[in-house]
């Protein structure tokens, strides 16, 4: 028996949105989900009048539904943002290629112009050398760091003011309780924050305007409209670690809707107590990107791989970086460390 | 009464559009449109049954990556006529002739 729109009462309900517990029709849901990225946005002051705005954009369903959002946003209520896409290039085959061909065909439905950084032009390794030297361990770093740093020089590039990017609550939630977790404090207190702030050149503010909207929504809504996305995991991927946050979210979620609202709740509103020790935010000698170490990890990662010695930004190493710095060789001890383990 | 179970992951075209996750696709590896006719000749029951069957025919390995206890796996939305199953009465849903079923993993990377 079909139920009708808790909305509209006029026709046939969607979905149940996790969110509300409304049970929706498909006009009511788009409008609905969109008015509430819209509402985010204004209430977080995310833009301004005449910015220029990079989305960054993997393919995937959150961006993708990102990119979307956006340009329709953008035009109904008059934002005057103008829209480019970024994506970076990992160097993955079988895995990025496909998914760039995503981009690319978004970039022609959405007509916004795309810049795509590679790991390979800025580090000189693709993902693919990287996994043949460092193996499957620790790979996910790597990759992390680097698109961290990836997308901030894609925006440099193009001169965009603001960076924003997919992570939805789902993810915002998940990295509330990965930080728990780990004792991450210095994260922890900043995880929730909607916007970055303005950390120094090179740095270009970023923001989340999805961060409310549940993921269940977020592949309904890429369903129902049939946006062209991307939907594989990565072949390097097993991110164990999340993958346990994520199925354990899943669960409460399945008990609880509003479990994912309430963790990103607690996260908002958690304060940390005077005195707890945090560290000090300073610049890369090396490269000048935001560190709170000698080096920034991109620098010291990509000194592990070209020097062989992959497991140099794994782990805390702190004290070698004056080392490396003043291109000091390091000791065979130091090094027996820091080789491949065999695979 | 028989029902059509679009496990929604096959034919090669259709995969970004499915939306169905590398994941599901693995598990569903074997199927080709012959199954789809195959379930159609055979299935009728509801969705907690519709679920065994599925278990039980379709998927070679790993189960837990689809099912936990008797019900899907938390993160994998289950669509009814495209309509979300929860507002169907999910597996108590009894299936009808012509009924297409979805299966979408949000259990991956974005």
């Amino acid at each position: 028996m079909p139920v009708l729109c808790s909305s509209c009462s006029e026709k046939r309900a969607v979905l149940k949105r996790p969110k509300t517990g409304h049970s929706l029709c498909k006009a009511c849901f788009f409008w609905a989900f969109e008015e509430e990225v819209h509402h985010t946005i204004v209430t977080a002051k995310l833009f301004k009048p005449g910015e220029t705005v990079g989305v960054a954009a993997s393919g995937g369903k959150d961006s993708t539904v990102l990119a979307h959002v956006m340009k329709l946003l953008n035009q109904r209520h008059g934002y005057g943002l103008e829209l480019m896409l970024i994506s970076v290039d990992e160097g993955i085959t079988g895995y990025r290629d496909d998914s760039l061909e995503t981009v690319k065909r978004n970039q022609q439905q959405y007509d916004l112009p795309l810049k795509i950084v590679s790991y390979e032009e800025l580090y000189g390794w693709t993902m693919d050398a990287i996994v043949k030297q460092v193996g499957l361990k620790n790979n996910c770093t790597f990759c992390g760091v680097f698109r961290r740093q990836a997308l901030d020089r894609g925006a440099v590039m193009l001169k965009v003011d603001k960076i924003c990017t997919g992570h939805n609550a789902d993810d915002v939630a998940e990295t509330v309780l990965m930080n728990v977790l780990r004792g991450d404090i210095a994260r922890l207190r900043r995880c929730t924050a909607i916007s970055t702030a303005s950390e120094g050149d090179g740095v270009v503010p970023r923001c989340k305007p999805l961060k409310y909207a549940y993921e269940k929504e977020i592949v309904l809504y890429a369903y129902f409209k049939k946006l062209d996305y991307f939907s594989t995991e990565c072949i390097y991927s097993p991110n164990a670690y999340r993958g346990y946050a994520r199925t354990f979210l899943k669960d409460l979620e399945s008990i609880r809707p509003s479990s994912i609202m309430d963790i990103i709740h607690s996260g908002e509103n958690l304060s940390v107590r005077d005195g707890v020790k945090m560290p000090v935010q300073g610049t890369c000698s090396r490269c000048g990107y935001i560190s709170s170490q000698a080096l920034c990890k991109s620098c010291v990662l990509l000194e592990g791989l070209n020097r062989g010695l992959p497991k140099l930004g794994i782990g805390k190493h702190h004290r070698l970086h004056e080392k490396l710095l003043s291109q000091q060789p390091l000791t065979e001890s130091e090094q027996r460390k820091l080789k491949p383990v065999d695979f | 009464m028989s029902a059509c179970v679009w496990a929604a992951c096959v034919c090669g075209t259709q995969i970004c559009y499915c939306s169905l996750s590398a994941e599901i696709l693995l598990l569903f590896s074997g199927i080709n449109e012959n199954v789809y006719e195959h379930v159609s000749m055979w299935f009728t029951g509801n969705m907690k049954q519709l679920l065994v069957w599925i278990q039980r025919n379709l998927l070679k390995e790993r189960p837990e990556l689809f099912v936990q206890g008797d019900t899907v796996r938390p993160g994998i939305l289950v669509l009814i006529n495209d309509a979300d199953w929860e507002l169907m009465g999910e597996l108590d849903y009894q299936l009808e002739d012509q009924d297409n079923i979805v299966f979408i993993s949000t259990l991956h990377g974005g």
